[in-house]
């Protein structure tokens, strides 16, 4: 097939920035009794909803986990589901909300696999709550090179659970996980929105917002010039009882990847402008459906064409509390004198309870993630003086979202990387891991 | 609720095709050759809404057990109505040309095991007076072609076989649906190369399942393989001899 073909595809071997094209041998999954293969580097490659290159392994071998999507088990009482770590969250939740239980924390998109969730020990909005996914994960089946099956929970194996907790899936390839779920009356969220003028007045919310709402998020407005820097709309929701709505929603497509970007200056300023000052920026008793609620950009499948063929860079960090306001002002000031600009930025703060992963990223403090259309040389020195910002910070970036940061960056965000490399699987890597310990 | 078997379970269209069912409340009889991968299957398809999936394990070239298999599988579902025979294998083109012995295996596990499941399915399905049998054959059954004329032409013997079988049973109320499917991202074809031309067996398995409840005589998969192989059938033999195919 010619290369227009492989590129129109996306699917194991392709990650959710369209930034890097490597090569690899892709090796299907199709049931959890299978040996590893007998090669290296190994890799295992979730649904490809990381934006870098966590989930790629140039020219190493992909084991795509998709085909590993049985649901094992199901207690309606106690909500504790067990399946193989290639399901999808929307599956599992398909599966389990007719019955009233929800994951205990869901990502900004609902098309992550398990072992996805798991090796980057995702967070939701509800963060402040509940902490991240692996606080909620009862029990792993960890497969690995030498042919050893390491069954792990939070006290058997605890090593082996916090190493693969936030692992970037370098330890092994996770084949069964069984997980508790959360009660909820129903897929109906209730709560309101705000807008606020600035950063002050977001932390001001948020202060009086996370005692009473399970999910707190805020977005900023990407197009103010300097006067108006840090405003924008601050959403809070719990789950409300309702029934399921009649209809449900089809995912519009974007079939193909444009040849130039659909995002510039114009759509966005246009675009932020609105969303800031539509009617419903300022709701008192919102309704959201889960699926808008917490996966607004899923309504159009391969959203991430739009940024044409050059992709397009996220980044996520986290500021500690004390010098956040300080921090991200510095971040935005940076951002406008550099003539690039953010398509969409996000905020939200971090709560206290510790994540079990040696390597997780969520730790207290205020995290914002930008993304930002591939402009080449420009767009990574913009993102190098971030990486300096949020490093003077104490904070650190998110490997799920990254392509780029450098080496000692990454060591300095992540200072258990040397204790972890004793349980990196001899046979696995990958291409961030190989760039940021090489 | 349709009570059915599934010959050759643990295929990856058969089981995408086997979650369609057991959305619909449907029993299930699953038959292949490990226990082990059976049993995961006919767990999660419980989960998915199956109101029975039970699991035999066989080999489909042991066809002299395929009157017990039947039987059991009516026992065990309480009565038997649907059938899809699914398994197959993409036979090793070079090694069937170079051994007699290889090749009339090849033929049996594609063609004979399906063709003596059929006639006892056939059998007890007329004498209840219902009943639908869907059995997978392939496009490459419409025409033999050099890669492959093994495989294809064990597929353009099930395509005749039902094709005889299903005007048999039309008066007996027994339907009879050939599947043809062209490309499916398997792992029956890991080592192609997949392009545009490509369907997912989830998107296979919702044609078939569509197909077996209206009872379509012959379901190409997807549709526009109908055309593409009947100008493929078209290209006169002449011609045809002198192509890589
Ligand atoms: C629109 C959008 C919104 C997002 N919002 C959030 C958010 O709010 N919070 C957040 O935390 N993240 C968010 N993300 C990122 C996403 O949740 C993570 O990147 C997630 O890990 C992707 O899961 P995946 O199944 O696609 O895995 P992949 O991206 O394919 O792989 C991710 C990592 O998991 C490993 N892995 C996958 N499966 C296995 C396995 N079976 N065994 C071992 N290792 C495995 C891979 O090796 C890789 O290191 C978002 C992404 C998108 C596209
Ligand atoms: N994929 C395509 O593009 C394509 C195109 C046209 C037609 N088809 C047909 O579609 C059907 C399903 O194939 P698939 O694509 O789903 O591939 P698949 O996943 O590889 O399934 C093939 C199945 O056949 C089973 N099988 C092989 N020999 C057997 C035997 N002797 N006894 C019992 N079971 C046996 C295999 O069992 P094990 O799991 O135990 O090995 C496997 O489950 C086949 O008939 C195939 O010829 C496929």
């Amino acid at each position: 097939m010619s290369e227009a073909i492989k590129s129109w595809r996306s699917g194991p071997g392709s990650s959710w920035g369209n930034l890097l094209h490597y090569s690899h041998r892709v090796v299907p999954l199709t049931h959890r009794f299978a040996a590893l293969p007998d090669s290296s580097p190994l890799l295992a490659y979730g649904n490809g909803r990381s934006y870098g290159d966590v989930c790629l392994n140039q020219d190493g071998v992909l084991l795509a986990t998709r085909g590993l999507d049985r649901f094992i088990a199901f207690d309606s009482v106690s909500g504790v589901i067990e399946c193989e770590a290639g399901v999808l969250l929307n599956d599992l939740i398909e599966l389990t909300l007719p019955y009233g239980w929800f994951p205990p924390v869901t990502p900004g998109t609902g098309f992550v696999t398990l072992g996805g969730a798991i090796a980057n020990d995702v967070h939701g909005k509800n963060h402040h709550r509940v902490g991240s996914f692996c606080n909620h994960v009862l029990e792993f089946e960890l497969q690995r090179s030498d042919g050893t099956v390491l069954r792990c929970t939070p006290e058997e194996n605890r090593e082996w659970f916090c190493a693969t907790a936030g692992g970037l899936g370098l330890t092994g390839l996770i084949r069964r996980v069984r997980l508790q779920l959360r009660p909820v009356p129903g897929p109906w969220l209730g709560g309101d929105s705000r807008r606020f003028r600035s950063l002050g007045e977001f932390f001001e919310l948020d202060r009086v917002s996370g005692g009473n709402y399970e999910y707190t998020v805020a977005w900023l407005d990407c197009a103010t010039g300097k006067s108006h820097l840090g405003r924008g709309v601050y959403m809070r929701g719990n789950h409300v009882p309702g029934r399921e709505p009649v209809k449900s929603r089809l995912p519009v497509r974007l079939p193909l990847t444009p040849p130039f970007s659909l995002i510039n200056g114009l759509t966005r300023n246009f675009l932020n402008q609105a969303y800031f000052h539509r009617p419903a920026a300022e709701q008192s008793a919102a309704r959201w459906h889960y699926q808008s609620f917490f996966y607004p950009l899923d309504g159009i499948l391969e959203l991430n064409r739009m940024f044409g063929p050059k992709g397009f860079f996220q980044y996520q960090c986290v500021i500690p509390e004390a010098v956040a306001e300080r921090s991200l002002t510095e971040i935005f000031e940076r951002i406008a004198g550099s003539g690039e600009r953010s398509f969409l930025a996000v905020l939200k703060m971090f709560g206290r309870i510790p994540p079990l992963g040696m390597m997780s990223f969520p730790r207290p403090g205020a995290t914002l993630a930008l993304d930002f259309p591939n402009h080449g040389a420009r767009t990574l020195a913009l993102l190098e003086a971030l990486d300096a910002i949020t490093v003077a910070a104490g904070g650190a970036v998110y490997p799920a979202k990254d392509a780029r940061m450098s080496q000692d960056s990454f060591q300095q965000y992540f200072p258990n990387w040397r204790q972890f490399k004793a349980y990196v699987d001899p046979a696995f890597s990958s291409s961030l891991w190989r760039r940021v310990t090489q | 609720m349709r009570r059915i078997l599934i010959m050759g379970a643990t295929s990856a269209i058969a089981e995408a095709t086997a979650r369609e069912f057991a959305r619909r409340g449907d029993a299930l009889f699953l038959v292949g050759r490990s226990a082990e991968r059976l049993q995961a299957i006919a767990a999660d398809l419980k989960l998915r809404g199956a109101t029975a999936a039970e699991c035999h394990v066989l080999d489909a070239r042991g066809m002299d057990r395929f009157p017990a298999l039947v039987d059991s599988a009516a026992e065990v579902l309480g009565g038997l109505d649907t059938a899809l025979i699914a398994h197959g294998t993409l036979s090793d083109q070079a090694a069937c040309e170079a051994s007699v012995e290889t090749m009339m295996q090849e033929f049996a596990t594609n063609a004979l095991s399906a063709m003596a499941l059929c006639t006892l399915l056939a059998n007890r399905f007329a004498a209840q007076r219902h009943g639908t049998i869907a059995v997978i054959s392939s496009v490459a059954g419409d025409r033999g072609r050099q890669s492959n004329y093994v495989y294809g032409s064990a597929k353009a013997a099930l395509s005749a076989f039902t094709s005889g079988m299903r005007q048999r049973l039309h008066s007996q109320g027994v339907r009879m649906v050939t599947i043809k499917p062209g490309f499916v991202d398997t792992p029956m074809t890991v080592a192609f190369r997949k392009g545009v031309l490509w369907a997912s067996p989830a998107t296979a398995a919702r044609y078939i399942v569509r197909a077996m409840i209206k009872g379509t005589p012959v379901l190409y998969v997807p549709w526009f393989w109908r055309p593409v192989m009947a100008i493929i059938r078209a290209v006169p033999e002449f011609i045809f001899q002198r192509l890589r195919l």
